[in-house]
């Protein structure tokens, strides 16, 4: 539980600096008046989908954080066998680092007002998406040929587990692409849509973070890298 | 007033924020069954939590009379006894009181009370309403299929929960499963709508620091649940997977009916620390609610502002904060390595302190208030009780060498029925009979609403004493019968009889409560739109109940704090937040 732990401390400690710039040791009882005679306290002024996104990737990752934690404490068990990881992980991980760098063109176009840029970024990275999820259901049926079945062992039943998750998540991402290609497609004025586009690439940035974590976990380095840590501190 | 020094005038909010479109409903089917105002659905949430509630009610019917009078209602076998205990609890902790809290409450009072005309996402919300639903009507369902609902306990503890032996599990445990990834699904939507608008669609001059406590309450609660909700769905997905696809990520090899299962190598201990990495914060997040409630209804009956405001934020703020270590207190006898008890115990006897600041604010604020025992009071203050009567036992439970014996019996049935079923739901009915005037605009019945406190409060003390007492004796729970124990004297099972006819009596007073419900939404006293005189937002709204957009034209925008009660040299014993100075001070040079 230790990987969760150190999560929730990060969360807590940008809570903590946020909490810290909202006078929490005013004395409310004092300061009748109106707004902006004490400053500091007042609502955010981001957007609220912004921040909605904000909260949601605390919780996805949270998600994955626990899943990586139960991981950790299942592959310590005797019966752990880790399974060789297809290479076509590489070529997709390429695939979705495309999707991820077109997402952010499309950002950089909309805030530059450059209509074409933006769909045609929109495009490549809602393509390259759906490529990597191809990908991804490629590699499961080279395990599964390869006899690497979901239950035969526990560190075969994670990789089916966890690339299912994340492949969940970037599906729900395409859905939320889907619709903001739609907007801008529809609507002439960049601007509508700035909010939008920019989201998609936090939310696609967030994905490809949480999938090279994943990798260096279901290849094993995460585990060299911490072996080293252990080493150093001891 | 204090003088304050007005020291320039800096980052002043836009007087309106953009305005986001509201949403318009165009017909009877999106005005009221697909609505997106925040109020429908938390009407919604409240009747389906409350439905759902109800069936657990008749649950712990069935098993108070199976031990009050074992081997009388031959319609109860054990396996049926099983599965009561799992549905009473599982319904009661996440169905009723987490969606009644968080979807109920929170979305009634968090627009109202910050000053928002709506939820920031209301699509969104609504979907939040109809997911929770189908995860209930999925949960109900497992009462119909072949087998029935699950008997694993409500904690689920693998091997057993999907080992056969187990009643519920060909379909039950699946059903339960599934209800739950539903329902945290839901959740979260609903969570990033309650978290949202209160970061972002807050009034102006609505700073954190003169939000009623209610809305740090569920606030805090919220954030806490969309953190530790993930680990139940993780825990239930892969009991899920252990079931449906007979991988072992928590299951050992073992001997099934004489065969050896086809499970090799799983922890269960794993599932336990998922399980209660969400299930002791959800303590927490049923508690912290409460907590802001009863705050503001002790400060609103008792004419007189909260004690310690700035502490009563902090402590909801350290309660949360702690509460996500301190979950292996379930786990004592699990057999975890046991020096991690004595962290575990050292964390758990930490929280106490926020929870002990809390309380004797409570109590400082009803010294020398001008204390009105009206229903809603009545109610706050039977909390305080109980929560500080189960509190206590819950230092008991949280010393290791003391719970070790008492694991598992009656004692720790006794503890969290005090601490998380009495004290919340004394709670909640304080909140109903507190804010219904302003759901309906009338006012609920007030000789019935007496008699429906003192019934239950009693009631409860009646049934949940005693019990404590049974688990010193030693009385297991989960058990169907006590059978010959030696050391379970014949008085024990005459409590167990008297238990049951206080629980059955308690039971059926609340049939007062939903009549009183019923009768008062047509014949009740029209309340006006401040009947408390109380100086929250949602209580200066133009309209009771409050209409489409919450404030008509404009916003509200705030200049004090949530507790200007019984204000030195003010017209009124109430000042309403947004209430402009001025006035005040007016009024105060005539008087002085």
């Amino acid at each position: 539980m230790s990987a969760i732990i150190l999560f929730l401390a990060v969360i807590a400690v940008i809570t903590g600096w946020w909490l810290s710039q909202q006078r929490l040791t005013a004395k409310p009882w004092l300061e009748e008046g109106s707004a902006g005679d004490f400053p500091g306290g007042d609502a955010m002024t981001w957007p609220a989908a912004k921040i909605g996104l904000g909260v949601f990737l605390a919780v996805a990752g949270s998600l994955f954080v626990l899943f990586i934690s139960a991981y950790s404490m299942r592959m310590n068990a005797v019966d752990w066998r880790a399974l060789p990881v297809p290479r076509l992980l590489w070529i997709n991980t390429g695939v979705l680092v495309v999707s991820s760098v077109a997402l952010q063109w499309s950002s950089v176009a909309a805030r530059r007002h450059d209509a074409d840029g933006v769909m045609a970024g929109l495009l490549t990275g809602g393509v390259s998406a759906v490529l990597f999820l191809a990908g991804q259901l490629l590699a499961w049926q080279q395990l599964n040929a390869a006899g690497y079945f979901v239950a035969s062992n526990p560190a075969n039943s994670f990789f089916y587990l966890l690339t299912a998750v994340h492949g969940l998540h970037l599906t729900g991402g395409l859905v939320a692409l889907g619709r903001t290609s739609a907007k801008v497609w529809r609507s002439a004025e960049i601007a509508d849509t700035r909010l939008s586009v920019e989201l998609c690439a936090i939310y696609w940035h967030f994905l490809l973070l949480v999938w090279l974590v994943l990798l260096g976990l279901l290849t094993g380095w995460t585990d060299d890298f911490v072996n080293i840590c252990r080493q150093l501190l001891s | 007033m204090v003088d304050i020094p007005y020291e320039g005038i800096a980052n002043i909010p836009p007087a309106e924020a953009p305005d986001v479109e509201l949403y318009h409903p165009r017909s009877w089917w999106t005005r009221y069954v697909f609505s997106q105002d925040a109020k429908v659905i938390a009407i919604q949430y409240a009747l389906t939590a409350s439905a759902i509630g109800l069936v657990a009610l008749v649950l712990s019917w069935l098993m108070r009379l199976q031990l009050g009078f074992p081997g009388t209602f031959s319609f109860i076998d054990p396996n049926q006894y099983l599965q009561l205990i799992t549905m009473h609890g599982m319904i009661m902790v996440i169905y009723l009181l987490t969606a009644l809290f968080l979807g109920g409450f929170g979305n009634y009072l968090i627009p109202l009370m910050v000053g928002a005309r709506d939820m920031v996402f209301p699509y969104v919300n609504m979907l939040s309403y109809w997911v929770y639903l189908l995860a209930v009507l999925v949960l109900a369902s497992t009462f119909f299929v072949p087998g029935g609902p699950t008997g694993a306990g409500w904690t689920l503890y693998p091997p057993q929960a999907i080992l056969s032996g187990t009643p519920g599990q060909e379909w039950g445990i699946i059903l339960m499963m599934s209800s739950l990834i539903l329902f945290i699904i839901g959740f979260t939507m609903g969570g990033l709508n309650y978290v949202v608008t209160v970061l972002q669609a807050r009034a102006r001059g609505m700073t954190l620091m003169r939000l009623p406590l209610t809305v740090w309450g569920i606030f805090t609660a919220t954030v806490m649940a969309l953190l530790a909700f993930p680990a139940l769905f993780v825990a239930s997905v892969m009991l899920l997977l252990d079931r449906l696809l007979g991988t072992s990520f928590f299951m050992p090899s073992l001997v099934e009916m004489g065969t050896l299962s086809k499970y090799g190598g799983g922890s269960p201990l794993l599932f336990q620390h998922l399980f209660w990495f969400f299930g002791h914060p959800e303590v927490y997040i049923v508690a912290l609610p409460a907590f802001g409630i009863v705050s503001d209804l002790i400060s609103t009956h008792a004419r007189k502002n909260i004690f310690g405001y700035r502490m009563m934020v902090w402590a909801i703020v350290a309660i949360g904060a702690l509460s996500f270590l301190v979950w292996a207190h379930h786990m004592y006898v699990s057999g975890m390595f046991p020096q991690f008890g004595y962290f575990f115990a050292t964390t758990t006897l930490i929280i106490a302190i926020p929870t002990a600041i809390k309380v004797y604010n409570w109590v400082l604020t009803l010294w020398r208030g001008d204390i009105h025992l009206r229903v809603p009071m009545l109610f706050a203050l039977g909390f305080i009780i109980t929560f500080v009567n189960g509190g206590l036992t819950g230092l008991f439970l949280g010393n290791v060498v003391v719970d070790v014996p008492l694991s598992d019996t009656m004692f720790v049935v006794a503890h969290f029925h005090m601490v998380m079923g009495v004290a919340p739901i004394m709670v909640v009915l304080g909140a109903i009979y507190h804010w219904y005037p302003k759901v309906t605009g009338r006012m609920l019945n007030d000789v019935l609403g007496k008699f429906h406190f003192w019934v239950t409060f009693l009631g409860a003390y009646l049934i949940f004493f005693p019990m404590h007492y049974l688990g010193l004796l030693g009385v297991p729970r989960r058990y169907f019968e006590l059978g010959e124990a030696a050391f379970i004297p014949p008085s024990a099972h005459s409590l167990n009889a008297f238990i049951s006819v206080v629980a059955l009596t308690v039971g059926f007073s609340q049939m007062v409560f939903l009549f009183n419900l019923a009768w008062s939404l047509f014949k009740g006293e029209a309340s006006g739109g401040n009947p408390w005189r109380a100086t929250t937002l949602e209580w200066q709204t133009p309209e009771t109940p409050p209409g489409h957009g919450n404030w008509g034209k404009e916003l509200p925008v705030v200049y004090r704090w949530a507790y200007d009660y019984s204000v030195p040299g003010a017209e009124e014993d109430f000042i309403p937040q947004n209430q402009p100075p001025r006035a005040t001070q007016a009024v105060q040079g005539a008087v002085s």
